[in-house]
């Protein structure tokens, strides 16, 4: 573990005994003390990530609202200053460079935020494609450290820990703050299913805010918990649901993308083409008798293999063993029999959509 | 740091053997195991009457995030199989050492020989 690099938090993982693995180049925290309490307390209560290693990049400049429009496949032009939203960037053939935010904070000056094992690449990416704009383009993820906050109770928790009302901040929306002379961007959103912020700051304000929600007992959550809870909100992760093969029409994130805009964004022609024409699909399966169906396990339908599990658990919140599978069609149907090969043995299930579990967004706030 | 018991056999592969009789034995895993894995939500048993041998894979212990093969420390026939950790795989969390996965009738005893003591055991997960 010694080339790893370390977020700013990494001595307080270390102290609370958490299990340490590499993650994007980064030591990060798996596990504190139990997924299962760690998922939990997201569900009922709240939880907080160090996600210090998410890649920010900055594009600023005259054309910055042209260029993250040709890059960014969901529809950039309608967001108001101090508005987020989520999409991907693709490369020519449809398949995905990555998916991101995107924070507007004026029309001249974009935040990106993405995935932390994508970074370098991203950036390389962005700039190789800007030479007709006058954007700058700078990878800041050095300076950004960033907490998420997830759970029913996130907004009381902070409030109690920083004195920071953020009653009034709407879904997806983002501003600044102010704490203890730090300057703090926070955002209403999040990778779990639940309502919750995204605090962007500083090591020292970042350091600082760990200890607070803390002592408040908001729940150190690891990257187990983070992908168990993003897994039953069937949100994607790069690597598994998307990826350079996977276009985000076969991941069945149509929603993200606007084919029907006059933007040409790098990469909508090829999802034109492949349009209703689908070989395959990310469906989610549900199996019938108890196991577990994890990631690259074989999918069958008789004696056919139709596809593989892209992520797969027995679900804490849900309790059944489910998952998300690249399946080919036409077997993509609803309540197809399947078989997952769990070691060597069929086991039966059959395919089911993807709303696993209610999402507790607040839609209700501010805007 | 792990809790050992002594006088049980240890494989490297982190099972246990308790010798009941003069060829009836206990498996289970490890401390370490469990520790390793975190929330053991299933385990993956075979059936009485299966036979197992000696450094196959006869099972598995799956926690939320991973599977991990079990790995025969001994070769033999399924006497029982511990039902009460199909409902509650947890307790394998809990107590590893009285919660055992399967009882087998030992097929060659001299395999006992094979595996490490609980000093040894100590000293490999060190």
């Amino acid at each position: 573990m010694e080339n790893l690099k370390k977020t700013c938090l990494y001595d307080k993982h270390v102290e609370l005994n958490a299990k340490m693995e590499e993650f994007a180049g980064f030591s990060m925290p798996i596990v504190y003390d139990s997924i299962k309490n760690e998922h939990l307390a997201v569900r009922n209560a709240a939880g907080m990530f160090d996600v210090s290693h998410m890649g920010e990049i900055i594009v600023k400049g005259k054309d910055a609202l042209a260029f993250v429009e040709k890059i960014f496949t969901n529809k950039v032009s309608t967001l108001i200053d101090g508005q987020v939203i989520y999409g991907m960037m693709l490369y020519e053939n449809g398949g995905v460079v990555d998916d991101l935010l995107v924070y507007r904070l004026n029309s001249e000056y974009f935040l990106l935020v993405v995935n932390a094992s994508n970074v370098s690449k991203d950036y390389n990416w962005i700039v190789e494609n800007s030479n007709d704009f006058e954007v700058l383009i700078q990878n800041v993820s050095e300076d950004y450290q960033e907490i998420a906050v997830q759970g029913p109770d996130a907004e009381k928790k902070i409030l109690e820990a920083l004195d920071i009302d953020l009653h009034d901040l709407g879904f997806f929306m983002f501003a600044n703050y102010e704490y203890k002379s730090h300057h703090l961007l926070i955002s209403r959103t999040g990778y779990t299913g639940e309502d919750g912020f995204e605090i962007y700051a500083s090591e020292e304000a970042i350091r600082d805010i760990w200890d607070v929600l803390l002592k408040r007992e908001v729940t150190p959550c690891g990257l187990g918990a983070r992908d168990t809870l993003r897994f039953e909100a069937a949100l994607p992760l790069y690597g598994h649901e998307l990826s350079a093969e996977i276009t985000p029409l076969e991941a069945g994130f149509k929603f993200f993308v606007k084919l029907d805009s006059d933007i040409d964004f790098i990469g909508k022609n090829a999802l034109i083409a492949q349009g209703e024409d689908l070989s395959r699909r990310i469906v989610g399966i549900e199996l019938t008798e108890k196991s577990i169906p994890r990631e690259g396990y074989e999918v069958y339908h008789n004696d056919l293999l139709i596809g593989h599990i892209t992520t797969g658990y027995l679900s804490i919140s849900v309790e059944k063993p489910i998952a998300m599978a690249m399946i080919n069609r036409p077997y993509t149907k609803k309540n197809t029999e399947v078989f997952v090969k769990v070691r060597n043995k069929m086991i039966p299930g059959f395919v089911r959509d993807k709303k696993f579990l209610e999402k507790k967004y607040n839609k209700t706030k501010g805007a | 740091m792990s809790k050992l018991v002594e006088g049980l056999y240890y494989s490297k592969s982190h099972e246990w053997v308790k010798l009941l009789g003069d060829d009836v034995a206990l498996i289970g895993i490890t401390d370490f195991a469990q520790s390793e894995l975190g929330d053991v939500v299933f385990v993956d048993l075979p059936e009485v009457g299966d036979t197992i041998s000696q450094e196959e894979e006869f099972g598995a212990v799956e926690s939320v995030k991973a599977a991990s093969d079990l790995i025969a420390p001994v070769s033999g026939e399924i006497l029982e199989v511990n039902e009460e950790l199909v409902g509650e795989p947890e307790l394998l969390n809990k107590n590893p050492y009285d919660n055992w996965l399967l009882k087998v009738k030992l097929e060659n005893n001299d395999e006992l020989g094979s595996l490490l003591s609980s000093d040894q055991y100590a000293d490999f997960i060190k």
